[in-house]
């Protein structure tokens, strides 16, 4: 009986190997209503010298195409100079730019969702890559507390 | 000599001064899914008056420790302890006045696995899945529409089995658990031994191969075509409605970000959606916002025109969401689909 739960706890641990953890998604809870939130983001990024690209409005084309849904946007944004730079030297960054940041109501409160940059480790194959990464990733984690402190 | 110990000590204390306590590191790591207030979200309710007395301290530390592999809750690796017992004190701050943390013996439960499987079958499958793995979707989003306060934990999970111990199982399943769908089922019908044998058949997932994220390294699926870049636009958009997609939108990849007249016209973005599609997901998963929409760039180097997008493959692995591996398969090949036919 002890020699099947020494190999049942084996097992668990090898599951346990290959865990997702908590660093490759930035999600962050504004307790401030959405579009409150959603100004604040927009502050938050040109303040951090980017600037929004578009705001894409799923929750319009869903309850167009009559399905229920709470607020649902997609901010992207960018630093021009730096999109145009990275589009021609490393054009397989170009189906992630502009970067997205996921906004969405609930109840009275509001999520934001972002991928870490850091974590896209295919992405980045050199040096200059690897260090711009970690720069968004810093940021994008910086503008993501921001708005949750509604600073 | 004191002056060297006291300046010692008062620069080793600094990042103990300056650590969040528990509520901060609630609010940062855990209130965007379970809420402030620990009401759910994406995630579980925590606040649950059934839930946190019934549960020690250890699966709960366990639990932010190793997370729910493959069901969103991910594993909170870069938490020491001391931050992992900040939160567990601030998590038993909802206690319900008066309540008190049940003691459970760690002795493990002998029973019948074979009895157990089909108890399981009869009694548990309904909810929690014929092997263990629990409801579809994820906790509570109260963004959309939902037929429970909350959905049945993945019982064949490796984190659930590493954080729960056989007599918190037995606890559970004899007293169930008020405010959600769990009964008790003692009062169901069910035998001191019959639940023994549920219990035993449950540590036995533990032998499951569990999930694993996907290992598509390419982050990005591109095919060269042999048109113009004008050409290729049109060939992309004719692909895309032709598999059941809309257009929403065109535009330059600098869009937005400079003067209509300065932008550059040598990479140019089709998106396309499929709401029915979009809302299947979103139901999985409420963060799959960054999948979207759908979207194929085609971009002009040195003569040559090529057709990208994101690997939904790859970036799936983020989202630590089994029920996600479908959706992003048939993503993949739909974006394959389109830029195959598109170059045609």
């Amino acid at each position: 009986m002890r020699c099947n739960s020494l190999v049942l706890l084996v097992l668990l641990c090898v599951g346990l190997t290959s865990v997702s953890h908590a660093d490759e998604l930035f999600m962050v809870r504004s307790s401030h209503a959405f579009p409150e939130t959603m100004a604040t983001l927009q502050e938050v990024i040109s303040r951090h010298g980017y600037t929004v690209s578009r705001v894409q409005r799923v929750d319009i084309g869903l309850t167009d195409s009559g399905f229920k849904t709470d607020m649902y946007r997609l901010v992207f944004f960018a630093r021009p100079d730096e999109l145009r730079d990275l589009s021609q030297r490393y054009p397989q960054l170009i189906p992630y730019l502009p970067w997205p940041i996921t906004i969405f109501a609930e109840g009275e409160e509001t999520l934001l969702v972002t991928a870490n940059p850091a974590e896209l480790h295919a992405l980045a194959h050199n040096d200059e890559l690897k260090h711009l990464f970690r720069r968004w990733s810093t940021e994008f984690r910086a503008i993501l507390e921001e708005v949750r402190k509604g600073e | 000599m004191r002056v060297v110990w006291s300046l010692l000590l008062t620069v080793l204390a600094l990042p103990l001064a300056a650590a969040p306590g528990g509520g901060e590191l609630y609010a940062q790591n855990c209130a965007v899914c379970h809420g402030a207030d620990g009401r759910g979200g994406v995630g579980v309710p925590l606040a649950l008056p059934s839930f946190l007395p019934s549960v020690s301290d250890d699966y709960l530390a366990a639990t932010i420790r190793h997370g729910r592999p493959g069901r969103v809750m991910p594993a909170f690796t870069q938490l020491s302890n001391a931050e992992i017992q900040a939160i567990v004190a601030h998590l038993r701050s909802w206690m319900p006045p008066g309540s008190k943390v049940v003691t459970l013996s760690s002795q493990a439960v002998k029973g019948d696995v074979v009895r157990g499987k089909a108890l399981f079958a009869e009694r548990c499958a309904v909810c929690h899945g014929a092997n263990g793995e629990g409801g579809h979707g994820t906790g509570v989003t109260f963004s959309r529409p939902r037929d429970l306060p909350i959905i049945a934990p993945a019982l064949n999970n490796p984190g659930f089995l590493a954080a729960a111990s056989d007599q918190m199982i037995k606890t559970t399943l004899m007293n169930g658990r008020d405010g959600t769908p769990m009964v008790s089922f003692l009062q169901q019908g069910l035998s001191e031994r019959d639940i023994d044998d549920v219990v035993s058949y449950v540590r036995s997932f533990a032998a499951e191969a569990g999930w694993k994220p996907g290992n598509d390294d390419t982050p990005m699926l591109e095919m060269d075509s042999p048109y113009t870049l004008a050409e290729t636009v049109e060939a992309v958009k004719r692909a895309a409605v032709g598999k059941n997609f809309r257009i929403i939108r065109e535009q330059s990849l600098e869009n937005g970000l400079f003067a209509a007249t300065q932008e550059s016209k040598t990479a140019h973005i089709v998106y396309f959606c499929n709401f029915n599609f979009i809302n299947q997901a979103l139901a999985l998963d409420p963060r799959v916002g960054l999948f979207m929409p759908c979207r194929i760039t085609v971009v002009e180097r040195e003569g040559q025109v090529k057709m990208m997008s994101i690997n939904p493959k790859y970036l799936s692995r983020l989202f630590n969401n089994a029920e996600l591996d479908k959706p992003c398969e048939e993503m993949y090949q739909v974006y394959m689909g389109i830029m195959e036919e598109a170059s045609l």
